[in-house]
């Protein structure tokens, strides 16, 4: 027996060896420079089927429609609150959700509008949600996407950013105890990615080695504040070495290479090698939300994405040089798309307001909260 | 396995019933709920191996697995939120804070997601969030915090706070079976106070929450209070009863939802109402219990409605800083005085 060999095996105890630190940032799907007037594609190395990217088109188009639907409906003052959109950036949620199984968990922001349909939540219910219906899944207790499912694996968010980290990552710890093999996909932007409950969620599921998937939008604004001023990291996905987890860069405008370094990450997660962190470079186009005129953005700098690294163009540009799908093909499937959004448009504007007094309702199981303006005493001097 | 659990002591599963400190009620209730169901496990600091600051969960995972006893990072936003996803799945995590103090840190995710998610969408987060709070064990201002009244403006969240070891088992036993999120609040002054051992069942029991409990019964005074206050009131009651003032005690148990009847009964009875807390008097929980009898039982009450609660400073270090800090039991004495003479 080799000499260091037998000292190891009479050892008892002592320090655990560990490889040294090492900085694992893949960097295999992040955006690339293609020459001057070359227009942007997608990835080509995909493991995708045909008919599946154009489930993915289909996708990222039903988001931007649904989204410009929405728009209008502000417009006719028919939403109730503020409306956000991903115009730009829909590639990243939309093909990071599909590297997911259907049992799988996400939860997104409001900028991932895509992910909530891939996972099966339908037009008509974000709809009713922005128009604050009684038929939308809140009831008209919370806006757009701020609702859950728990049979479709869709937690919403809520507006303090970062908490959802942790609570996915809750969603995990149940579903190791439940013997479940599932993995959960959070969504962040770069803003986000300053809470100290990203921090806090993530550390844990490091811990834990908890199948957690952190997607960070790279989107260059939180509100009007660029990510200069957010972090000194250069790359988001930097902040993995943070948690001791592999990190990921992705181009967040190609929705193949956001599918298959997704898929990679759901691999890796799924053996029960813990959590990662997949940076996605995007860039938001419309403001914080609808009100906000983008007086911080340099001039030229929406143009430039808009003309260049449009997700949607560059995937239908893929679609046609690979001849996976002809134009006709591609304006039929936006028919269809135009079709569904019509008729749940009209089933959301259909739905009655919801009645006041359910306001008193759900507070606890099975509970009504009395209206706390209308003191017992009064009624009884009446 | 880490080092830390291949420890040489290994705690004996509690009695059941018996002769029980507060805290071994407590761990009494955690313990039978586990056995009783799958779905209950325990997430903190330093709850395994080491039992819990003050071993409440002592044993635990030496009987239930690391699995179902899960230490984790010093991270409060971590543990309240990992506690609501848990939920979300059907689990019911009995979270740890290690002092009550540090429930700020877990305070978002505790008033905008667990207190919300109900309200929202229907998501049901069945979790207790428990910890030591409480003043009068010379801590300072970070180990001795009553947090009650942080909470009691955010619907959505059940509070309560025993001040018997029986009920402190038969409380804990209820908020884990509670289908919303559930504060529990543990005074470590009563956690091994020889004066609260007392016999408890054998056969399983809980108290309901949202129920007070009359400590004492009177004719002249309503003492309202609940915690370790419970305890100075029921000695400034004998004390008071020589003098042939006779006080009633009501231990609130659940601070919210409040139970409003037995308030107001109690004060219907007596006309006198003293209400009693430790946190700071202003904003504490004392000015909403003195609304509700001013509001609802203004036409029986004989004399103004009197807070006695703690100064409007941080909780202090030095005994003699804390004891000028905290109502005493003389402070008491005087205001009930005062009131029967009104």
């Amino acid at each position: 027996m080799p000499e260091n060999q037998k000292q190891n095996g009479n050892r008892k105890r002592g320090p655990r060896r560990r490889p040294p630190f090492q900085m694992r940032i893949n960097t295999k799907y992040a955006p690339k420079k293609v020459a001057d007037g070359q227009p942007l594609s997608c990835t080509k190395d995909t493991s995708l089927k045909p008919e599946q990217m154009l489930e993915l088109y289909r996708y990222l188009k039903l988001t931007r429609l649904v989204e410009e639907r929405i728009v209008n409906l502000y417009r006719q003052t028919k939403v109730v609150g503020g409306v956000f959109r991903s115009l730009g950036q829909e590639a990243t949620a939309v093909g990071s959700a599909y590297a997911l199984r259907s049992d799988d968990f996400i939860t997104p922001i409001i900028r991932d509008l895509g992910s909530v349909f891939v996972k099966g939540i339908r037009p008509r219910q974000i709809f009713a949600q922005y128009m604050a219906k009684a038929w939308g899944p809140s009831g008209g207790k919370d806006l757009n996407v701020h609702f859950g499912d728990m049979e479709k694996g869709f937690i919403g968010p809520i507006s303090h950013l970062g908490d959802m980290i942790p609570v996915m990552t809750g969603i995990l710890l149940a579903a190791r105890m439940q013997k479940k093999d599932i993995v959960g996909l959070a969504y962040i932007g770069d803003g986000g990615a300053s809470t100290g409950a990203f921090f806090e969620g993530i550390n844990f599921a490091a811990v834990q080695k908890l199948p957690l998937i952190t997607i960070v939008e790279y989107n260059h604004y939180a509100y009007s504040t660029p990510t200069n001023m957010q972090t000194a990291v250069r790359n988001l996905a930097e902040k993995s070495a943070a948690f001791g987890i592999p990190g990921y860069i992705v181009d967040g405008n190609d929705v193949i290479a956001c599918y298959e370094v997704t898929k990679q990450a759901v691999d890796y997660a799924r053996s029960g090698r813990g959590a990662v962190l997949i940076e996605a470079k995007t860039y938001r186009r419309k403001g914080h939300a609808e009100h906000d005129d983008q007086r911080y953005v340099p001039g030229g700098e929406i143009e430039w994405w808009e003309k260049h690294n449009d997700p949607i163009d560059r995937f239908e540009r893929f679609l046609l040089d690979e001849k996976i799908a002809t134009k006709e093909k591609l304006d039929e499937i936006t028919a269809g798309v135009m079709r569904e959004i019509d008729e749940d448009c009209e089933w959301a504007e259909s739905s009655p307001m919801p009645e006041a007094e359910v306001a008193a309702h759900g507070v606890f199981d099975n509970s009504i909260v009395p209206p706390a303006f209308r003191p017992k005493i009064l009624e009884n001097s009446n | 396995m880490s080092t830390a659990l291949k420890k040489e002591h290994k705690s004996e599963r509690p009695a059941r019933g018996g002769l029980a400190t507060m805290v071994e009620a407590i761990r009494q209730g955690i313990w039978e709920e586990m056995e009783r169901d799958p779905t209950v496990f325990v997430i903190g600091e330093d709850v395994g191996a080491y039992g819990g600051a003050f071993k409440v969960t002592d044993g635990l995972i030496d009987h239930f697995g690391k699995e179902r006893v899960i230490d984790t990072p010093i991270s409060e936003a971590a543990i309240v939120g990992a506690a609501c996803g848990a939920g979300l799945m059907g689990m019911k995590p009995v979270a740890e804070f290690q002092f009550i103090d540090f429930i700020s840190c877990g305070f978002d995710l505790l008033t905008n997601y667990a207190a919300k998610c109900r309200y929202r969408w229907g998501g049901n987060i069945p979790a207790v969030f428990r910890g030591p709070c409480g003043s009068g064990v010379r801590s300072g201002p970070f180990h001795s915090l009553n947090a009650e009244s942080f909470f009691l403006n955010t619907a959505g969240l059940k509070i309560v706070e025993p001040s018997t070891a029986y009920d402190a088992k038969g409380l804990i036993k209820a908020a884990i079976r509670d289908p919303d999120p559930v504060l529990y609040f543990e005074h470590k002054k009563l956690y091994r106070l020889p004066r609260l051992r007392e016999e408890l069942p054998e056969d399983d029991y809980i108290v309901e929450i949202g129920k007070a409990r009359t400590a004492r019964e009177g004719r002249d005074v309503s003492i309202i209070t609940f915690g370790a206050q419970v305890l100075t009131a029921l000695d400034a009651a004998d004390e008071l009863e020589k003098e042939g003032l006779d006080v009633e005690v009501i231990d609130l148990r659940t601070l919210a939802p409040m139970d409003k009847d037995a308030i107001l009964a109690s004060v219907k009875k007596t006309s006198r109402a003293l209400i009693l807390h430790e946190a700071s008097l202003t904003g504490g929980i004392g000015g909403e219990i003195a609304a509700i009898i001013a509001q609802e039982a203004f036409e029986w009450l004989d004399a103004p409605v009197v807070r006695l609660a703690s100064i409007d400073t941080p909780v202090t270090y030095s005994p003699p800083l804390e004891d000028y800090y905290l109502p005493q039991m003389k402070d008491v004495l005087d205001a009930a005085r005062k009131l029967a003479a009104y």
